[in-house]
């Protein structure tokens, strides 16, 4: 099976990554995180999720490297241990048992793009058929988001109230 | 056995998520400076949230948007909304907390003078 525009777009968001990590200057590597971002909302697109994909791009390639941007201006821009010692032997038993654990999980799983996976035909066939009677609403995405779960996007911002509430008590100056 | 594992290869979602998960967790634990830690954070919460929306894939699926609005709807032609729906939530959470994350950093960096786990811990005691 050939999929002609998944790989390379998967393996610009590996690389891009794999930047992001073993890049020693910290600057360097929250702009590659950036990247990242970027590339992840271009794979959403491709995916079909444009609302995910517009969020992407504005809270996490925007807002996300804007603060990493603005913590780094505020304290040391550069990772000054050079040299790591190895990993423990922990470490190293847990992280590849986990790993094949995961992979061998994976026949499991339904088939990328596969049309009647279980997540595609338990009850997301009746909000798509019954979305615009309920709501009025032609894109389905803002009619579950905004409608039969508004609440649950109300509270959302209560969520990210009580995180601006901590950075501004973390980062406000102490009157002596 | 081995069947198990070259069927990930039919699943290039999942191998790119058990990739950057894994890569992202090892950078957490492994890591001594906190911005590099958070780094790692944020390609463990990407990715999850990666996986998730790839699971809404459907071949010869276009965007859940309705084409028509008079004409009954053809749920095989538009992707699975649910996941969209909800990972909408799970980024914005997600960035709120590296938000927190960066400040206490921040703090971190004004009271120690340090970002590095080990000079912080020796500082402290």
């Amino acid at each position: 099976m050939i999929f002609p525009f998944e790989i390379p777009l998967l393996l610009l968001l590996l690389v891009t990554a794999a930047g992001a990590i073993l890049v020693k200057d910290l600057m360097s590597a929250v702009l590659l995180l950036g990247t990242y971002s970027f590339f992840l909302s271009l794979v959403w697109g491709w995916f079909g999720a444009v609302d995910v994909a517009f969020v992407e791009a504005v809270v996490g390639a925007g807002l996300g490297t804007v603060l990493f941007l603005l913590t780094l201006f505020g304290t040391a821009p550069k990772d000054t241990r050079l040299h790591r010692p190895p990993p423990s032997l922990l470490t190293l038993i847990v992280f590849p048992l986990l790993g094949f654990l995961l992979l061998y999980a994976a026949s499991d799983l339904p088939e990328f793009r596969d049309p009647s996976s279980p997540a595609s035909v338990h009850i997301s066939p009746t909000y798509l058929e019954q979305s615009y009677q309920d709501t009025h609403t032609p894109n389905v995405v803002t009619a579950v988001l905004m409608d039969y779960r508004s609440l649950d996007t109300m509270v959302e911002t209560v969520v990210i109230f009580a995180a601006g509430i901590a950075c501004i008590l973390l980062l406000r100056r102490q009157v002596k | 056995m081995v069947d198990a594992f070259l069927a990930v290869f039919h699943r290039p979602n999942f191998l790119t998520f058990v990739i950057l998960f894994l890569w992202g967790f090892y950078v957490m634990v492994t890591r001594y400076n906190l911005v590099k830690k958070l780094i790692g954070m944020y390609l463990v919460q990407t990715s999850v949230i990666f996986f998730l929306v790839s699971i809404s894939v459907k071949k010869g699926a276009t965007v859940p948007v309705l084409l028509s609005i008079t004409e009954p709807v053809q749920a095989a032609s538009y992707a699975n909304p649910l996941p969209h729906a909800l990972t909408l939530t799970a980024i914005v959470v997600g960035v709120a907390t590296t938000g927190v994350g960066l400040a206490l950093c921040g703090a971190i960096y004004r009271k120690y003078g340090s970002l590095d786990e080990q000079e912080i811990l020796g500082k402290l005691e």
